[in-house]
């Protein structure tokens, strides 16, 4: 009995984890920058835009998951090859829609984040208009306005 | 006082706030990234064998005329290993299978084969999830009906369930 307890946690050391995980090396890109600084640099900037599939809150930048070090690679060599930026963003939004970058493109469902200040500034602007040019005559609309 | 109703405003958005937190709490958001690859030609792509005694896959050999599935798998795939009983059932039910092994070693997949059976025409090794990621693939298994053409006609993401293999089968066969 005790000698089994002591295997136990040798077991549990040596364990090779089945679940999920491949054994394969990383991708020759995964871990290695490009050669050329200014190319990296774009590199770099466009994965940290771009959105790992697996952990979904990361950046595929950030992430050590084998798909993300798999996308990197694709990312790196694509840039190698001559492709810009914006062509592998492209590339990579047709195949998984804008929920794979993090610099969604200007359209219908993100209006809103862009107009919404503007709409609540403007609202308020309104409001404290409304307001101040009451100010004056108060006593005489009194009621009217309901909110002041 | 007539306008007594306007104090409500606040309480009735922060009602309608609470609901909304409830609401996304009680039922989380879709976190399965479906594929925007659809009804698109597959990717080029000529993928070597992913093990011995079976062959690659070339995305040619996927518009002969035939509709077919093509499974995206792996032997450290967990999930991978319960959908092998429905794809037994697809291939017994005349259905065309090639597969597509995401960073697995030949070794590997000829092991994951002998214990779970070889439903595959055809297996082409993604080494790099190259075509994975071509395919608008996030994860495995997934697998793809593709029409006679080569053609992208459907994803089905996780594991394929035994209730899934008829309707898979009609599906295919009305692609003909």
């Amino acid at each position: 009995m005790k000698a089994q307890l002591l295997v136990l946690p040798l077991v549990a050391i040596f364990a090779v984890p089945l679940a999920a995980q491949d054994r394969l090396p990383p991708a020759p890109y995964a871990y290695q920058q490009l050669r050329d600084p200014a190319k990296e640099a774009e590199a770099k900037e466009l994965m940290e835009t771009l959105r790992c599939l697996v952990c979904q809150g990361q950046s595929i930048a950030d992430s050590d998951a084998p798909l993300a070090g798999d996308m990197r690679h694709e990312v790196r060599s694509k840039l190698a090859a001559g492709e810009s930026p914006d062509e592998i963003r492209k590339w990579l939004v047709a195949r998984y829609g804008n929920w794979v970058t993090y610099d969604p493109p200007f359209d219908a469902a993100t209006a809103l984040l862009w107009f919404g200040p503007l709409i609540f500034l403007a609202v308020g602007g309104w409001l404290a208009f409304g307001r101040f040019r009451r100010e004056p005559d108060a006593a005489n609309d009194a009621g009217e306005g309901g909110a002041a | 006082m007539k306008n007594r109703w306007v104090l409500f405003v606040p309480l009735a958005i922060m009602g309608l706030l609470f609901g909304a937190f409830i609401y996304r709490l009680t039922t989380p958001a879709e976190t399965l990234i479906q594929s925007q690859w659809i009804n698109k030609p597959m990717p080029l792509f000529d993928l070597p064998p992913a093990t011995e005694g079976v062959a690659g896959l070339k995305s040619s050999q996927l518009a002969d005329g035939k509709p077919r599935l093509v499974n995206v798998f792996a032997s450290w795939c967990i999930p991978c290993r319960a959908e092998a009983p429905q794809l037994e059932a697809l291939k017994a039910a005349g259905v065309p299978i090639d597969g597509i092994a995401i960073r697995d070693r030949p070794e590997d997949v000829a092991m994951f084969l002998r214990e779970y059976g070889n439903p595959f025409d055809r297996i082409g090794a993604d080494m790099q999830s190259s075509v994975q990621i071509a395919l608008g693939s996030s994860g495995v298994p997934e697998t793809f009906l593709i029409d006679g053409k080569g053609i992208i006609r459907e994803q089905i993401q996780g594991v394929i369930l035994a209730e899934q293999v008829p309707e898979i089968v009609a599906k295919l066969e009305a692609m003909k």
